[in-house]
């Protein structure tokens, strides 16, 4: 048991190293480090150009989207390989967030299901972060039951007509291409009448808006199709196996090992240190003491399973069940670190301004923003659900409208 | 990274499963938890005859040298079968004092006993109610006897030997705690068993009246060497707790999975898989703390203080989880004591206190989080 790389890691990694020391924007070190939650932010820069031009330097230099092969604009790199490079991008990983849709789950959706012609022509621009790509599989009445989506696409000739509603799409107002699942029959059962397609944005009858968020913030859209046309060459799969090729997509994105979640422990390890409270230091409350270390020991819990995925990578073998947890723990642990630091800060809390008493109001904004994270990407509901089906092997839940035709399920409950 | 156990630790887990599957079922452990027994001697003579009680003990001293890292890997399967023998008081305690504080005479004496499987040893540390504080210590040792009341003792009342904390000083500092051998068979001690949560683990009351005792490592470090012994049998009961949690989650599954009520198995209500779901994230956390514990261990790290905490609190934050909520899965056939689910929850209730309880462990946390911090 160690924590050593092999020395073909550590070569990967002194390589990776002295790259991103010669390479990275060093100007925004310091504002990088600083955010921790929710969408980056550069004060007088913007976000996407910023991360347009170190994506374009990565890919230049070999090291973008580093696990494909290396005719699609990667690297060839081992899955460790990736992990490596993850660590060692650090903080300048976070310049990458307009492009992690794309790389994550759009690219190995094209990878898996594309023409040769298609994976030649999209893939490397993608991965240079040339062209951006969106997802477009959540809609109002279809969340966690995705394939329950009423985006329709009828074939005329060798067109598809797409007429409906997304929503949830991070990107979309900057993205040049979408993933886009859509009902083409809706005589069969749900899951039976999907087929996915890819879309150029810029597309006639194409409207892009911005979601107000409830933390007041407009991260995500809602996109409408009206008549938008996509030739049948944008297909990918089947007609009616949209199903399977979208397990591709959502498969990936459950995949991403490397990446950190945000917890608010350190943050509020910083906080009770330097909270004096009538009796002292908050730290030194028992109180205090007792929910910090619950916390604490979550977050290295977290930290220590993503290791053990990581060795299973590093020995060439695939990952156990026990990443599905990210999310869902740390998702509850920022909002109950958010609400209690509030607690800690009395009346004081409910302000959100830049008030020194409550540090820039930081756990306010946390707490305005943490409902997202138990819903995005699986809510804790479907996290639990997945944990007790395919790694517990309970039963799945009973489906009233599996076998029924889609335009026989019920819209409404009362 | 290779932050795993090696083939050969888990070859010895697969080894140790069988084992325990065979000598330790629960139809075994029902003998010493329905008070026919004190605790299992034939599974203590296999455990011996299999090496496991002296893996972690160099072969100097008639151990198999192995290692921590085995030895974590045993603890898990004991804590998995709920092995009634006094291993935990015996390996991670008596034994690790001696290894860290013991003469070479001392260590001669004991150890090769213990790994043979003729000795049984335990800490005798608390005095009634509270935690690890040498404030709590007012056993006295003068003239090299000791005169004083401990309890309660984990396997006091079969012990032969037992590692005392007393004091010997008045400061109000550590250094006012120094450790000593005592060879209980000797005399100078009343020994009566106390009722306790879990019966399959015995506790005593040991009264000390000018009892013969050989002082344990220098005078006046005993705090500082009981710190040690805690923070390693820390790490060492939170692999028995990951043992248990994983148990009793599996109980659970399969009896959801068996259980037909309203018309189907339980385990396809939400309810109750959300609830084997949440058992499964603490029991996950709790393996992954308890690894980075064992590597803390197994290379005596810097980080092993904030790792033995980490892993401590985690593991028994995870067995209590996942031992009541297996009562839940249960309903009313948990609650009966036909059910073995009881024998879980006994286990992970007790041993949430036996080195100190978990409020005091958070604690302890918070302290060496923010040394760390501070350094």
């Amino acid at each position: 048991m160690n924590f050593d790389d092999t020395p073909q890691e550590a070569a990967f990694r002194e390589t990776a190293r002295k790259w991103v020391e010669a390479n990275a924007p060093k100007g925004f070190l310091a504002e990088l480090s600083k955010s921790s939650l929710g969408r980056i932010r550069l004060a007088k820069h913007d976000m996407v150009e910023v991360g347009k031009a170190w994506q374009k330097k990565k890919a230049e230099g070999g090291w973008a989207c580093l696990h494909w092969p290396k005719e699609y604009g990667g690297r060839g790199a081992t899955p460790i390989e990736r992990v490596i490079w993850q660590q060692e991008e650090g903080v300048y990983g976070k310049l990458t967030q307009p492009f992690q849709i794309g790389e994550g789950m759009c690219g190995p959706t094209v990878m898996a299901w594309g023409s040769e012609d298609a994976k030649r022509r999209y893939l490397p621009k993608l991965a240079s972060g040339e062209e951006i790509w969106c997802q477009l599989f959540s809609e109002p009445s279809a969340g966690s039951d995705v394939a329950g989506l009423r985006t329709r696409a009828e074939k005329k000739g060798d067109n598809w007509v797409v007429n409906g509603q997304k929503i949830w799409t991070s990107g979309a107002h900057y993205s040049d291409y979408g993933l886009l699942i859509a009902r083409t029959d809706p005589n069969v059962p749900k899951h039976k009448g999907l087929t996915m397609f890819f879309l150029d944005m810029k597309s006639p009858g194409v409207e892009v808006r911005p979601i107000k968020q409830a933390n007041g913030m407009q991260e995500f859209n809602e996109v409408y199709f009206s008549d938008v046309v996509i030739p049948d060459s944008q297909r990918l799969g089947a007609i009616g196996e949209g199903w399977s090729v979208s397990l591709t997509t959502l498969m990936n994105e459950r995949m991403s090992i490397g990446s950190r979640l945000a917890t608010g422990v350190p943050e509020m390890f910083e906080f009770c240190s330097n909270l004096m409270l009538e009796d002292g230091l908050a730290i030194d409350d028992p109180a205090v003491r007792s929910k910090l270390a619950s916390w604490a020991v979550k977050s290295s819990g977290l930290k220590y399973t993503s290791y053990r995925a990581i060795s299973a990578l590093s020995k060439g073998e695939r990952p156990g069940p026990e990443n599905s947890i990210g999310k869902l723990v740390s998702g509850i642990m920022l909002q109950d670190i958010a609400t209690y630091a509030m607690d800690l800060q009395g009346a004081a809390g409910v302000l959100t301004g830049a008030d020194e008493e409550t540090v820039q109001g930081q756990f306010q904004q946390m707490l305005l923003s943490s409902p997202s994270m138990r819903i995005a990407g699986g809510t804790d509901e479907i996290l639990r659900n997945i944990i007790a089906e395919r790694v517990l092997g309970l039963p799945g839940d009973i489906r009233v409208d599996k076998d029924v035709p889609y335009n026989k399920i019920p819209t409404k409950g009362r | 990274m290779n932050f795993d156990f090696s083939d050969d630790q888990k070859q010895l887990r697969d080894q140790a499963r069988k084992f325990l599957a065979e000598k330790c079922s629960p139809k075994a452990v029902r003998i010493v938890l329905d008070g026919k027994a004190p605790y299992d001697k034939e599974l203590w003579k296999g455990l011996a005859e299999m090496g496991f009680l002296g893996v972690a003990i160099p072969e100097d001293f008639g151990g198999a040298g192995a290692g921590h890292l085995e030895l974590c890997v045993i603890a898990e399967e004991m804590g998995r079968a709920n092995a009634p023998v006094p291993f935990s008081s015996t390996v991670y305690l008596a034994a690790e004092a001696l290894l860290i504080a013991g003469s070479d005479a001392q260590k001669k004496k004991w150890l090769p006993a213990i790994a043979a499987g003729e000795a049984i040893g335990t800490l005798a540390l608390f005095e009634g109610k509270g935690n690890p504080s040498p404030k709590n210590v007012k056993l006295t040792a003068a003239n090299g006897v000791l005169n004083g009341v401990k309890k309660p003792v984990a396997d006091g009342a079969i012990a032969d030997f037992a590692v005392v904390a007393a004091r010997t000083g008045s400061s109000g500092r550590d250094g006012d705690i120094s450790l000593f051998v005592v060879d209980l068979r000797d005399g100078g001690v009343e020994v009566k068993s106390l009722a306790n949560l879990d019966p399959t683990r015995g506790q005593a009351e040991i009264n000390f009246r000018d009892c013969k005792a050989e002082p344990l490592g220098a005078a006046g470090e005993g705090w500082s060497i009981l710190t040690q012994v805690l923070d390693r049998a820390a790490v060492l009961c939170a692999f028995e707790q990951v043992g248990g949690s994983d148990r009793a989650l599996e109980m659970g599954r399969d009896y959801a999975l068996d259980r037909i009520a309203f018309g189907r198995q339980i385990g396809s209500f939400q309810a109750v898989k959300h609830m084997l779901a949440d058992m499964y994230v603490s029991a996950t956390l709790a393996r992954s703390n308890s690894y980075y514990g064992a590597w803390a261990l197994s290379t005596n790290a810097a980080e092993l203080p904030e790792a033995a905490a980490a892993a401590r609190i985690s593991a028994t934050q995870a067995f209590q989880h996942c031992a009541k909520n297996n009562i839940q899965v249960h309903g009313g056939m948990g609650f009966t004591w036909e059910f073995d689910c009881h024998m879980y929850y006994r286990r992970a209730n007790a041993m949430a206190l036996g080195l100190g309880s978990l409020s005091y462990w958070e604690d302890q946390l918070i302290d060496r989080m923010r040394k760390k911090n501070a350094a």
